[in-house]
């Protein structure tokens, strides 16, 4: 199996059914993306499957082979993603942090596909949970990222 | 959580034979202010030199680096709460170096952090106000030990030299030397006796609002947790537990079809629990809920077992049901006297539910043993010390023998203390033993829905006598419960467990005549500590059941708070504040900007050593409460950071009407039902309302932070439904309530 993640090809020995969070996790070695529920209930792992978020926690990986996977790992490379980071750091959004990187990925899809959102627009895609109760900040840190 | 005499009873029917002696055992640390040594080893290892004076020994705390950046070994735990951040500030403050040129990692195990009353653990909202003084005498003395080292180098007198933020400046000469260079001469000093902490008017970073030192790396997926650990060459592994607590694994019917899984490396036996290991955790998962495995129950009455008849319902009905006016809690005047004069009488009767933590990082625990013996433990845990203890035990080793690395934690609240059977550490031991390889353990969601140490399922009973002018002349309040210290540090026969009351009791309203009590009914499940304890619950039940005795006495529940606290100067000045912040108190019914009905409601509460008051906002659409506004005005005494102070009360709130709203764990035939957040649901950000936060400083003594602003925001709320529609919400969550409609 065949996957792109964060420009680089990797060969993957793994089940066509194994979620692509695990995959990122225990296969490649990158933490960033966070388990969480597991049942796409929470966001915790959210990436971008070419540039849209995705819950990977019941995405298999053979639904994603030969597309382009970002993980918060190469977020500030991508434009979008870096003003959100920036935004986040701003708007000092983060408490314990864990939910936060799915938080930033579903921010920087949301970016992407609508640069000036309303605050309709806001609430219906960000909609990963947070048990600190960070919300307000991550809605003011997308505005602010949506002005920059 | 104020009365800290329970710490002096560890251990009592401690979890895992804690032996409070043990804490100690690890004493006298030997860092050295100076050169950084690779941290592959915590270096607070056992001495023989006397005692050691908590708080005090700068070498253990500090470690100034070459390039005068700092590490700092922290007594408490990140969680985000933001205690990093803030002992940078304090410490910086006397130092004179500014807290983005701190680094912080929790302290290993050792007397030197044991900063609370002679133990260290991370919570009820202690740790800035049981370290502050110390922390800033700590900054104080090394900066004084660097002036020494830069005198003697310049051969100057000492007074002759001041500091600029990492820097010692001799301003005769022009000369400046910065700390990473004085550091090492300055380790080969003693620490002063006494010294000068710097005038409160100038402080530069205690009071301020600088930013959080974890949050870049927090954004970007830099920040490690414990489920993150990554050591080469470990297992995975993934357990099933017995659905009942109590039950053991008998047959395992197709065990050697799961041995042949891909990936799988071996399948155990553990207590209460199987296991699978494996190369990445998802097969592991896979394999271990696929076993099919034969519970053994325990015999009837078995200790700490789960009834198999165990239900919410049925517990709830027994609490309920519990006459008489328990033990005395506090007493004022003479309720039995006073009652028979009122002229009118008030009785309500409120509940609330088991819930659970919900922090978002499940629970794991990475387990090694080294060639040297030892055993290297990476999990979740506010007390170190504790785990330490409790790792030793399982793994049969000395507590020295036992390393702990406490990362940061996704989420807390109360969810990572040493509770038996809710914690994977002893497992991943167990397995790590098993396999003869490093095991990384990871709770699934559904495991750790199943073992998690809930809060305390709890009942109040209230009679209230009014007297013929309106005013509330007799109060009893009666909790029924099982408080969540007594469980863990031990009960005392003749005194109320402070956690099952407080909220009911020390509320500063001047009813003349007031009893509280308790009756001690034992909680089946097992309970922990859930952010604000006690005062999560009790403050709904007394705060709501405050504004009944107001609409009985005729009178509005904003201005019967602020007669009853009169003689408070500190309560009536919060109060007015939380009602300025609002724009002035306007209980209402009011049509809102948007064409809807809208109510408010007030509350306060005086958790942790600090005093808030909290006024609510809501309206009521499609059998739904939707909260919009929450003000919060809060009096922590004194503070050090007042941006986080205010993001904490935003997660507070959050947690308030989350728990208000939607949270309750229910128990039938001894298990829980929900087993993820889809039967469990948890605050979404649509329902998440505006905070607006003050904050005032009134110069009392410090008080907390991470848990005083939740305990006023269910009752605000339900206070403010009332008002709506005149349905007194009694029972939490209010999603199980059928609303009335509100009054046009």
């Amino acid at each position: 199996m065949e996957l792109t993640v964060n420009g680089k090809k990797h060969q993957l020995d793994v089940e066509a059914d194994m979620p692509l969070l695990w995959a990122i996790r225990d296969v490649l070695g990158l933490t960033g993306t966070k388990y969480g529920c597991g049942v796409a209930q929470c966001g915790a792992c959210t990436v971008l499957v070419d540039g849209v978020a995705t819950r990977s926690c019941v995405t298999p990986v053979e639904a994603v082979a030969g597309q382009a996977i970002t993980t918060i790992e190469a977020i500030e490379a991508d434009a979008v993603g870096r003003k959100v980071v920036d935004a986040w750091v701003n708007v000092q959004v983060a408490q314990c942090g864990y939910c936060q990187s799915g938080q930033v990925m579903a921010a920087t899809a949301l970016l992407k596909q609508i640069p000036k959102p309303s605050d309709a627009q806001i609430a219906e895609a960000m909609t990963n949970l947070c048990r600190c109760g960070t919300y307000n900040a991550i809605a003011a840190a997308v505005r602010q990222a949506a002005q920059a | 959580m104020n009365d800290l005499s329970f710490l002096h009873r560890l251990p009592a029917e401690k979890p895992l034979n804690l032996s409070r002696r043990g804490l100690f055992a690890a004493a006298a640390g030997t860092l050295v202010l100076g050169i950084a040594v690779p941290a592959s080893r915590p270096r607070a290892q056992a001495s023989a030199q006397g005692k050691v004076q908590p708080g005090t020994r700068i070498p253990a705390f500090l470690e100034i680096r070459p390039d005068s950046t700092v590490l700092l070994r922290s007594p408490f735990v990140e969680g985000g709460q933001g205690i990093y951040t803030a002992l940078s500030q304090i410490i910086g403050e006397e130092l004179d170096l500014e807290p983005a040129r701190f680094v912080v990692e929790t302290a290993p195990p050792g007397a030197d952090y044991l900063m609370i009353d002679g133990l260290r653990f991370t919570g009820g909202s202690f740790s800035v106000r049981s370290s502050y003084e110390a922390m800033r005498k700590l900054g104080a003395s090394a900066r004084h030990m660097l002036l020494e080292a830069a005198a003697a180098e310049w051969r100057v007198a000492r007074n002759t030299l001041t500091t600029r933020p990492g820097l010692v400046v001799h301003e005769a000469s022009g000369r400046t030397l910065p700390y990473g260079q004085l550091a090492s001469a300055a380790s080969k000093l003693k620490a002063p006796e006494t010294v000068a902490l710097r005038d409160k008017g100038q402080f530069r970073y205690i009071g301020k609002p600088v930013q959080r030192l974890d949050v870049r790396d927090k954004s970007t997926g830099q920040a490690k947790y414990a489920i993150d650990t990554q050591i080469e060459g470990m297992l995975f592994a993934a357990v099933q537990h017995s659905p009942r607590l109590g039950g053991e694994p008998a047959t395992l019917k197709n065990e050697a079809a799961i041995r042949a899984m891909p990936g799988v490396h071996s399948v155990h036996r553990l207590p209460g629990a199987v296991a699978v290991a494996a190369n990445n955790w998802w097969r592991a998962s896979k394999a271990v809920e696929a076993l099919e495995v034969e519970w053994k129950e325990p015999p009837a009455g078995t200790a700490g077992a789960m009834p198999a008849n165990f239900s919410s319902e049925s517990h709830l009905a027994h609490l309920v049901s519990r006459p008489g006016n328990g033990m005395e809690a506090e007493i004022h005047g003479n309720p039995a006297e006073a009652f028979p004069r009122a002229a009118k009488i008030v009785e309500a009767t409120y509940t609330a539910p088991h819930l659970a933590h919900g922090q978002l990082e499940p629970p794991s625990a990475t387990a090694r043993f080294n060639a040297d013996g030892s055993l290297e433990l990476w999990a979740p845990n506010q007390a170190p010390e504790f785990f330490q203890q409790a790792a030793a035990k399982v793994a049969g080793l000395a507590p020295e023998k036992v390393i702990i690395h406490s990362p940061i934690l996704g989420g807390f609240f109360g969810r990572h203390f040493l509770y038996a059977s809710a914690n994977p550490f002893p497992q991943a031991i167990l397995l790590a033993k098993a396999t003869g390889r490093t095991v990384k353990l990871v709770w699934s969601r559904e495991e750790e829905f199943l073992r998690d140490a809930v809060r305390p399922m709890a009942v109040a009973r209230f009679r209230a006598g009014i007297g013929a002018d309106g005013m509330p002349i007799a109060l009893e309040a009666v909790a029924i419960n099982e408080g969540a210290v007594g469980r863990w540090f031990g009960r005392q026969p003749n005194k109320v467990d402070s956690s099952a009351v407080e909220g009911l009791a020390e509320k500063p309203y001047a009813v003349p005549h007031r009893r509280v009590g308790h009756i001690l009914v034992d909680d089946p499940a097992v309970i922990g500590f859930w952010r604000s304890v006690g005062h999560s619950m009790n403050d709904f039940f007394f705060e709501t059941f405050f504004d009944e005795m107001a609409q009985a006495g005729g009178q509005d529940p904003y201005e019967l708070r602020l007669r009853l606290l009169a003689g408070s100067p500190r309560h009536r000045s919060l109060l007015e504040a939380v009602a300025a912040l609002s724009g002035g108190w306007k209980r209402g019914p009011f049509a809102a900007a948007d064409g809807s009905m809208r109510a408010r409601g007030v509350a306060m509460a005086s958790p942790f050593g600090s005093e808030v008051a909290t006024i609510a906002e809501v309206s009521i659409a499609g059998g739904e409460i939707t909260v919009h506004d929450v003000w919060v005005a809060i009096d922590p005494g004194s503070i050090v950071n007042p941006a986080i102070i205010e993001a904490q009360v935003q997660s507070a709130v959050a947690l308030g009407v989350s728990s208000a709203l939607l949270e309750e764990v229910v128990y039938v035939n001894g298990m829980p039902q929900a087993r993820n957040y889809d039967g469990y649901p948890i605050l979404p950000p649509t329902r998440m309302p505006k905070v607006h936060v003050r904050i005032i400083e009134s110069g009392a003594k410090m008080g907390g932070i991470g848990e005083p602003g939740l305990p006023g925001v269910p009752p605000a709320i339900a206070n403010a439904v009332a008002a709506l529609n005149g349905q007194r919400l009694r029972n939490l969550p209010f999603a199980k309530a059928k609303l009335d409609p509100v009054r046009g």
